[in-house]
């Protein structure tokens, strides 16, 4: 009823190529946008701290990711890693320079990330699929041990752990235990808009084009004229940019400190997780994956309580693992392709409602 | 100079001067390589059948080392326990194949890799939930495994060998060869070679898929419980020992993911690089080095041969 | 059709989630102590028994004296998995509710709570596990680690070292081995075990195990068959434990010169050694065996009763035992706090000030019916630890023993290095709050 796109003229390519084509989506988008700007506004801490800051912390890592898997048929098991190269250059950057401000740094983190992203990339040359999965687990578990083993990454800390320092913008606290959850949930989403949006750009465009091409047929988009190394490594570098980016922002913006066991091999694979569930190839798909895997176990671990059951924390955490795993299967099987393609059927299904097709 | 001279001389007159520790090292990397082994088989019996990844196979092996040791901590008798276990391993390998692989035909690779990452979830949580999460001593003396160890006192000093590792190395050939006759002699083992050949051809010939598919789940079952009977003897047998699975990603790089003989010396490249590493270098580098040493040897390899040790050609491979 | 299912219920699930989240108010005629505890994971095996020793201690101060000063409390579980993330988790969920005091039971979540203590007025007790620096009142107000800190502990077994070898002058050319995970948990001590063999001329050998090594070592153990030290100490946990009593058992190094700190001396974690880890070392404060009024009142109102998850046979042993301490330093400052601000239902902020006026000499451990159980604490303004002795105690193949008097640790070198990682720690931490709060005394 309401979504219907007759009446809807283009007069232009401009419009007609647009991401958004459909003026419903365009005023969908905004009211999320409103919602998520008024959210701290309901003033539940655990909300904005537990809840939405992680799950877009979470969803940028995972736009990362999908950058390089899902559009470039790259998988990789480094995320943790890289998201923690972001985290430790962003430490030893504050730390070094305390003046400059920190949400340079953040962004400045994604650039050391990138680096390091692109050296580990290196293999995509000659191996792809698992194999090149299990090269990337090399680069998660040497970076792993540099965490734990180099004590100047953590300025020498007798906790072996980094600490978030107090740091202020335009007077205003946004690091350290004492800047409140709103600052911090409207930095993390600013970072988030404006990243999705840049990366929207990018694979719309002709990188993001030349990516897809290595993906779908990488002898035919050598025939096409695409180098395959540096288009490769661009994914590399560009994917652990966000992550670095992302590992910065937990850190200093969620957790306010890490050791290095926040960023093992489990970090990697809820990443992949959330892209694969979400949808490959798809920003959209990084949104919803970040939403089911995050928050789904959050609700399960504290919906009995909530509905006024007392089931033991230990029984709680059992079910949550058991209905997360089951909840894995059925959505692969209801849908292979993601989250992302079952929202687009859904709403190909809306447009043409009441008919079947 | 004096880096040069650590790195390149001194661990090669450390082991010309203490013959006893560099032999022992040398065996505890084998029998490290053959417990590796045991996982990558696993792996790569799936894996050759239904070109799935299983990363369950870790759980598996905690989850039927777990059901093994419950049972027997529940009064029954040391072999019938083992029966049942095996029992709920065929249970299991059936079950996975209804709910997960029979609904996932023909997706790709990387959807059904993810299904194992919920079916891992599956038995985390119905293990814990059933056995409780504190850690069970194996019963090694219920299951006859031999303790105590074989002690020479040669090369200036002493090897010894664990009876227990000795044990693991004569069953994991003995699983290997039955393994090796069963592929080769029997007709299910040439109908499954059949599957990993081609689907489409298979079952054209009127091979059951299914009924391959449950075959080889099992089959990787009961790798995984006698891997789960040795590592438990080894340490416990707890949730912890699901990690190990990550120390058979390097071993399946090196001997290629399709082969068997691949598995096995793939594990024992990878078990006595990592502990002559960690025994002579790993102290200049501050130790701990056996963390991700076996995958530097893996990266290494693979831009060599990415195939693998004995893998097929036919790799995706740009 | 399996579209609309599915969309109901994504719907479905969508309104469960926001009903959970907006969460739910408390209503305020009870005490609440929030539990962290991890009886899944990895360290499960450590997590367990002293999860059900917390439970059900306050468990039967409720079913006994109906609470404490008459107000019930409210013991809930939160599970942690050890995992860093879930235990913030847990933090954000409580933390509105006004909770007395936070236990986290583990260094990796403690690390990352205590910023946030002095923020959400919160305390932290993390008994003898955390930041040791974190001891230093003045810097760290809202956080307590009694009774001991782990450089206290690495002190107390070098003490104990000497006293074996027969002075501190014999340690001089002695090799002493340190087999530790590898984290900050394990390497904490290290800067003050070298600072001790700089001072007494002993060698320090390393031995770091991976997270993921845990239940192999053989590469662990073959170095040390190498380096033969005279005396191995252990920094262990979870699976590490049992696996490395094994691997020194089996590499024939001799048991009664294998020593662990507090966390590494379960019955679980000797057990796996079987009868061969006789003669294993292992610090402890809290009392072993269930000889003990208290502990008899546990089994009579909680365990009997089946209020209470612990296995009959695993029911007193040294973790369960730990957990009780814990909780009994929980109990007494809510105690103190009820006298100092004569409210009857506490919350954080009354017992960080209960917190701080902790004495619990061997009278007071008496009258809460725990005869030589635990170790004195006194907590004070400036020390939020006590520095307390504890014992050392032996693995007979069956059971622990007690083998020591209480061992005193080295003030004298610990302050130093406790009072410098305290300003360091301030220094990098830019804006550090001051102290605000004044100190608080026993009326």
């Amino acid at each position: 009823m309401l979504y219907r796109e007759a009446g809807q003229f283009k007069t232009d390519y401009a419009s007609d190529q647009a991401i958004f084509p459909i003026l419903q989506d365009r005023i969908g988008l905004a009211v999320i946008l409103a919602v998520a700007i008024l959210l701290p506004f309901a003033n539940n801490d655990f909300l904005t701290n537990a809840v939405m800051i992680p799950f877009m912390i979470f969803t940028l890592a995972a736009i990362g990711l999908n950058l390089l898997t899902g559009y470039t048929g790259l998988l990789s098991l480094g995320t943790g890693a890289f998201m923690g190269v972001g985290a430790y250059a962003c430490y030893k950057l504050t730390s070094i320079f305390p003046n400059v401000n920190i949400l340079i740094w953040v962004l400045c983190s994604g650039f050391f990330a990138a680096a390091v992203g692109t050296v580990f990339g290196l293999p995509s040359l000659r191996i792809k699929g698992f194999y090149l999965a299990i090269a990337t687990l090399a680069a998660q578990f040497f970076l792993e041990w540099c965490f734990i083993r180099v004590s100047w990454l953590y300025n020498y800390n007798i906790s072996g752990a980094i600490e978030v320092p107090q740091r202020t913008l335009f007077g205003i606290i946004v690091t350290g235990p004492r800047a409140t959850a709103e600052t911090r949930y409207y930095i993390v989403l600013g970072f988030l808009v404006l990243m999705t949006w840049a990366a929207s750009n990018v694979v719309h465009g002709r990188i993001g084009r030349s990516w897809m091409a290595v993906r779908d047929m990488d002898i035919a988009a050598e025939l096409m004229g695409i180098r395959l190394l540096p288009t490769k490594l661009l994914a590399f570098a560009v994917s652990s940019f966000y992550c670095g980016v992302a590992g910065a922002l937990m850190v200093f913006l969620w957790y306010g400190g890490a050791e290095p066991t926040v960023f093992n091999i489990n970090q990697s694979f809820t990443i992949l997780f959330m892209i694969i569930i979400g949808g490959l190839g798809s920003l959209l798909g990084a949104y919803l994956g970040a939403a089911l895997i995050f928050i789904l176990p959050i609700v399960l671990r504290f919906a009995p309580e909530v509905l006024g059951l007392h089931i033991h924390a230990a029984t709680v955490e059992h079910i949550t693992y058991i209905t997360t795993g089951v909840l894995i299967i059925f959505f692969l099987i209801a849908e292979p392709a993601g989250l992302a393609r079952l929202w687009q059927v859904g709403k190909q299904k809306l447009r043409v409602w009441p008919f079947p097709y | 100079m004096h880096m040069l001279y650590m790195i390149f001389i001194d661990p090669f007159m450390q082991m010309a001067q203490a013959p006893d520790l560099f032999a022992q090292t040398l065996w505890d990397g084998l029998v490290a390589g053959v417990l590796y082994a045991l996982i990558a088989l696993g792996f790569v019996l799936i894996f050759k059948a239904s070109g799935v990844f299983n990363f369950a196979q870790g759980i598996m092996v905690v989850f039927a080392a777990l059901t093994l040791v419950g049972l027997h901590d529940a009064g029954l008798n040391a072999f019938l326990a083992l029966a049942l276990t095996i029992g709920v391993m065929f249970i299991l390998a059936f079950t996975v194949e209804r709910a997960v692989l029979r609904p996932l035909v023909n997706q790709p690779d990387i959807i059904l890799f993810m299904a194992t990452f919920g079916i891992t979830y599956v038995l985390i949580g119905f293990g814990e939930y059933v056995f409780g999460g504190d850690p069970k001593v194996m019963p090694t003396d219920a299951f006859y495994l031999p303790k105590g160890a074989i002690t020479y006192h040669t090369l200036g000093g002493m090897v010894q060998f664990q009876k227990l590792d000795i044990a693991a190395a004569i069953v994991a050939s003995i699983m290997v060869a039955g393994l090796a006759v069963f592929f080769s002699k029997t007709r299910i083992g040439r109908a499954l070679r059949a599957v990993a050949d081609s689907h489409e051809a298979a079952l054209s010939v009127g091979i059951s898929l299914e009924q391959i598919w449950v075959i080889v789940w099992f089959a990787a079952g009961l790798v995984a419980l006698v891997t789960g009977i040795f590592w438990g003897a080894r340490s416990d047998v707890s949730f912890a020992l699901e990690v190990i699975a990550l120390k058979a990603l390097p071993v399946l790089i090196l001997g290629g993911f399709t082969s068997v003989p691949g598995a096995i010396v793939g594990g024992l490249i990878i078990g006595l690089g990592e502990k002559l590493f960690e025994f002579y270098w790993g102290p200049l580098m501050g130790g701990g080095t056996d963390a991700w040493f076996a995958y530097v040897i893996a990266l290494v390899f693979l831009l060599f041969r990415p195939q693998g040790l004995f893998g097929e050609k036919i790799i995706e491979r740009i | 059709m399996k579209a609309r299912h599915l969309f109901v219920g994504l719907a479905c699930a969508a309104l469960l989630g926001a009903a959970a989240l907006t969460g739910v108010a408390q209503a305020q005629d009870k005490i609440f102590v929030p539990l962290f505890t991890y009886r899944t994971g990895p360290f499960a095996n450590s997590g367990i028994p002293i999860a059900n020793g917390m439970h059900d201690y306050l468990t039967m101060l409720n079913e006994r004296d109906g609470g404490i000063g008459g107000v019930k409390l409210d013991v809930e579980e939160c599970e942690t998995g050890y995992d860093t993330k879930k235990g913030v988790e847990c933090w954000e969920s409580i933390k509105d509710k006004h909770p007395t005091v936070v236990n986290p039971f583990s260094t990796g979540i403690t690390l990352q709570l205590i910023p946030k203590a002095a923020v959400d007025k919160i305390p932290i007790l993390s008994m003898a596990y955390g930041l040791s620096a974190s001891a230093v009142g003045k810097d760290f107000p809202w956080v307590f680690n009694p009774p001991a800190t782990y450089w206290d502990g690495m002190s107390m077994i070098i003490r104990y070292i000497a006293g074996k070898e027969g002075g501190f002058a014999k340690l001089k050319g002695k090799k002493i081995g340190f087999i530790y995970l590898d984290a900050g948990y394990g390497r904490e001590p290290i800067p003050l075990l070298k600072d001790l063999a700089k001072d007494y001329g002993f060698d320090v050998k390393l031995y770091p195990v991976a997270g993921k090594e845990m239940q192999d070592q053989s590469s662990q153990w073959l170095s040390v068959r190498r380096d033969r030290p005279n005396w191995m100490i252990m920094w262990g946990w979870g699976a590490m434990n049992p696996t490395a009593v094994k691997r020194a058992a089996e590499n024939g190094y001799p048991m009664d010169h294998f020593i662990g700190v507090w966390w590494s001396g379960s019955d679980d974690d000797a057990r796996g050694g079987g009868t061969q880890a006789k003669g294993y070392l292992a610090l402890n404060f809290s009392g072993l065996g269930s000889n003990y009024p208290a502990i008899q009142d546990i089994k009579k109102y909680v365990v009997d009763k089946g209020k209470s998850q612990v296995e009959k046979d695993k029911f007193a042993d040294t973790f369960y035992n730990r957990g009780v301490f814990n909780t009994a330093m929980v109990a007494e400052a809510i105690r103190n706090a009820q006298k100092i601000t004569g409210k009857k239902v506490v919350d954080g902020a009354d017992v960080r000030k209960g917190l701080e006026t902790l004495n619990m000499t061997a009278a007071r451990w008496k009258e809460l019916g725990f005869p030589d159980f635990g170790t004195a604490i006194h907590v004070t303004c400036d020390d939020h630890n006590g520095h307390s002795p504890a014992y050392m105690q032996q693995w007979d193949g069956k059971e622990w023993h007690r083998v020591s008097d209480w061992i005193e640790p080295m003030k004298d070198k610990v302050m130093p290095l406790l009072d410098a990682a305290a300003a360091d720690y301030v220094k990098k931490n830019a804006g550090w709050p001051k102290r605000s709060e004044a100190c608080a005394k026993l009326p």
